[in-house]
């Protein structure tokens, strides 16, 4: 039966048909698909873990154990993966593992838009591409299927107009694989020096093998049109790009396989086409291979190097006319917000307030950037709102009582806990808040190792993040209700100011939460209101002054009273006020 | 026959299902499907697009300039927002329904109430509908989604069951009844 399917529930289709038994992952825009389809299969056991990383290793113990094994993450996620990742190309598999990685060209959703086919090529490993769902599903079977023949993980690179496009996908049974025998073999499975020594020629022979592979898998293939006036070499959905624009008057040399590439084949096509071009998103990584063996050949010279690509781009590059269209309207712009009642709000209301210098990190506390508000001064990747702030108040401790870093929840089981195992251990007057939402938010709501429920929803322990802190060697660990913006900002100045470490823990779940129940909308009463605005500094779509004058929408007010602690004419009423 | 259709609201909105009933019944009635979405961080209240393509045989899952035989729009602003994606004959579908943005909230913009007249003027077919009234009228203002299908509908020659199969199969059960309702009320029954 054909269904609609998106390329990440299409790969998640490709892991139940091919048997495999484990999936370990942390959620990240546009990989969490893969996993949250995943796990609709009983037959495959699928987990959220704290990060990337200890993901990757699971799937390792997993493929160790004889099982055929998966991880998933977003580009940058294989950042936190790399260190096991550049092993277990050493060492090899014993189960089949398969490794996804999801870019993002246009940081749709990102904080870079770096290309993984790098690591595939620093790590020495392969990686297959595929071109919409259908190939996410077939690819993910031939992942195994290579990672077994030839003791190496494999690296299935998805993007966002993959994994969030859907197309048609046939779907086939399940074939069970059984669990390998596991044997212990030091020389293996132990990347000591000794060991690894002789690992690396091993390593070095794999990709020979695996380039002679590409040549003749089916991955690549070459599509030659009567025309043989232009060749392009392309993959993923560039190839996609390119059917929309040429059809099939244009010769395409199409790579499933990207990592090795198959230089023989290469030269096959340039032979039998004039002008050679390579269409790739993001980095030059083909068009660098194909001048490197000596073919000239046209890329980035054509092709910008930032974004994503599109049939418009292939036409603009190629000099081919694009369709008339209507002439653009300037309209106002609309940013992703908070939403109505997140708990958030009220806090980057008061380090806006009171002029906090604020290292932020990866989550929806990062709109906290946003205008009204504009309370963030940084933020990088997860978990370095810690370290980051611990370094910045090492070099000037005299900003400490005005300097705070905030990490959700998530992002601190993630990689939080070791920076602020840093600032107790190296001693910094360092104030952390974590917002604990109760939730992994701006991927869509996933479980943490923090709010009690697992992957399934089932109960499960939960971690204590006050014990955790103290543990980690803070003794100052408060929490505190954001709702309640008078003794959460007296918490915040009593902790800055205080000489050492400390924790505030800024506890209300997302209000987007099923088991939040939404209060009884707030409306503002025009006979006290002064029309002074101060409701509007906090930045909720729910109270506008489009007319002039705020008013409450309650359509989508959900009754935090957080802007009724703002008015001092006490106009705001209703609700839990 | 190919019909490409952007679907662009407010984040929230049910975009996201509206593309899926659509990409369902193109399916159904026998054509190539390819629907593109935007997840994450753009959700949360922001601008959001969705494309569905059909035809027999499709490989771009985006649309760009010039290329719409529609847009869907949810809400009135953003039909104006992403009008170069249009096609010179194509059809502007939308909601009348303002929802202030952030720079509009806080007083650095202004919601341009007569942004359907300025497309109109510049020869632009709109075909504009109070879609919040109807889906109150269907019983939940989440159905606003719905009942634009309902409208967007009346554009194609299936077979009404075709679109109504594709909302049973895509909304819960306990909903269903209402959005068949909104449907009707979007398609003019």
């Amino acid at each position: 039966m054909e269904k609609l399917m998106l390329g990440n529930e299409a790969a998640a289709r490709g892991l139940y048909e091919a048997g495999c038994t484990f999936v370990s992952a942390y959620p990240g825009t546009p990989s969490t698909e893969i996993t949250e389809e995943a796990v609709k299969y009983p037959e495959i056991y699928c987990e959220w873990a704290p990060n990337e990383k200890v993901a990757t290793e699971a799937a390792f113990g997993a493929s160790l154990a004889g099982a055929r094994s998966a991880c998933a993450m977003k580009h940058v996620g294989l950042n936190v993966a790399a260190d096991p990742l550049f092993t277990i190309s050493y060492t090899g598999v014993n189960g089949g593992m398969v490794v996804f990685v999801a870019d993002d060209p246009a940081m749709h959703s990102s904080q870079n838009e770096q290309d993984s086919r790098h690591y595939a090529i620093a790590a020495k490993v392969p990686m297959l591409e595929p071109a919409d769902s259908r190939e996410a599903k077939e690819f993910v079977r031939q992942a195994f299927e290579i990672s077994e023949a030839y003791d190496t993980p494999v690296i299935v690179r998805m993007c966002t107009r993959i994994a969030h496009a859907q197309c048609t996908v046939s779907q086939e049974p399940r074939t069970e694989v059984p669990l390998k025998p596991y044997v212990k073999q030091p020389e293996k499975y132990i990347m000591s020096p000794a060991n690894a020594i002789k690992k690396h020629p091993k390593v070095e022979a794999r990709t020979a093998a695996l380039q002679a592979f590409a040549e003749q898998t089916g991955l690549n293939r070459a599509e030659y049109a009567e025309d043989r006036s232009l060749g392009i070499i392309t993959s993923g959905t560039s190839y996609e790009y390119v059917k929309e624009v040429f059809g099939d008057s244009v010769s395409i040399l199409k790579l499933g396989m990207v990592n090795p590439l198959p230089e023989q084949m290469i030269r096959y096509f340039d032979a039998h086409v004039d002008r050679l071009v390579v269409v790739e998103e993001l980095d030059p990584v083909i068009e660098n291979f194909v001048k490197s063996i000596g073919i000239a050949c046209e890329g980035k010279a054509l092709f910008p190097i930032i974004g994503e690509f599109s049939q418009s781009v292939i036409r603009e590059a190629m000099g081919i006319p694009s369709p008339s269209h209507p002439e653009p309207v300037q309209v106002p712009g609309r940013p992703p917000i908070m939403c109505p009642g997140c708990p958030h709000r009220g806090l980057f209301y008061l380090l806006a307030k009171n002029r906090y210098t604020v290292i932020g990190d990866i989550g929806c506390y990062t709109l906290g950037s946003a205008p009204p508000l504009n309370a963030v001064d940084m933020v990088l990747c997860m978990g370095a709102s810690v370290s980051g702030s611990h370094g910045f108040l090492k070099a000037r401790p005299e900003n400490a009582a005005k300097t705070v870093a905030v990490i959700g929840d998530s992002t601190f089981m993630h990689s939080g806990m070791t920076g602020l195992a840093n600032i107790a251990y190296n001693n910094s007057p360092a104030t952390v808040l974590i917002l604990d939402n109760s939730i992994t938010g701006m991927t869509g709501h996933q479980n943490n190792p923090t709010n009690g429920y697992n992957i399934t929803g089932d109960p499960a322990t939960a971690i204590d993040l006050t014990a955790l802190c103290h543990a980690l060697g803070i003794e100052r660990v408060t929490v505190v209700d954001p709702y309640d913006l008078k003794e959460t900002e007296k918490v915040l100045k009593e902790e800055t100011a205080f000489d050492g470490p400390s924790v505030i823990i800024s506890r209300r779940p997302c209000a987007l939460l099923k088991q939040v129940k939404r209060k009884p909308a707030l409306s503002i009463d025009p006979d006290r209101c002064r029309n002074c605005k101060s409701c509007l500094r906090i930045g909720c779509p729910a109270i506008s002054a489009a007319g002039g004058r705020p008013v409450i929408d309650p359509t989508q007010c959900v009754g935090c009273g957080v802007c009724g602690q703002l008015c001092a004419f006490g106009a705001i009423t209703g609700g839990a006020l | 026959m190919s019909v490409n259709i952007m679907i662009c609201g407010v984040g929230g909105q049910g975009t996201l299902l509206a593309s899926r009933v659509i990409g369902r019944v193109f399916l159904q009635c026998g054509d190539d499907v390819k629907i593109s979405e935007v997840h994450g961080m753009s959700q949360r209240g922001g601008s959001v697009v969705t494309y569905v393509r059909a035809g027999r045989k499709v490989y771009s899952p985006v649309i760009k300039q010039g290329e719409a035989d529609f847009i869907l729009s949810f809400e009135k602003l953003e039909a104006a927002r992403y009008i170069e994606m249009l096609k010179a004959d194509g059809t502007v579908v939308t909601n009348t329904q303002e929802i202030a943005s952030m720079p509009v909230i806080t007083g650095a913009a202004v919601y341009p109430g007569d942004v359907l007249d300025t497309l109109r003027a510049a020869g632009i077919r709109v075909d504009a509908l109070d879609a919040l009234a109807l889906a109150r009228e269907a019983g939940t203002e989440r159905a606003v989604n719905v009942v634009l299908l309902g409208h967007l509908s009346r554009y194609f020659d299936f077979p009404e069951n075709v679109w109504t199969d594709a909302l049973k199969e895509t909304v819960k059960p306990a909903f269903l009844e209402m959005n068949l309702k909104a449907f009707a009320l979007g398609r003019g029954n």
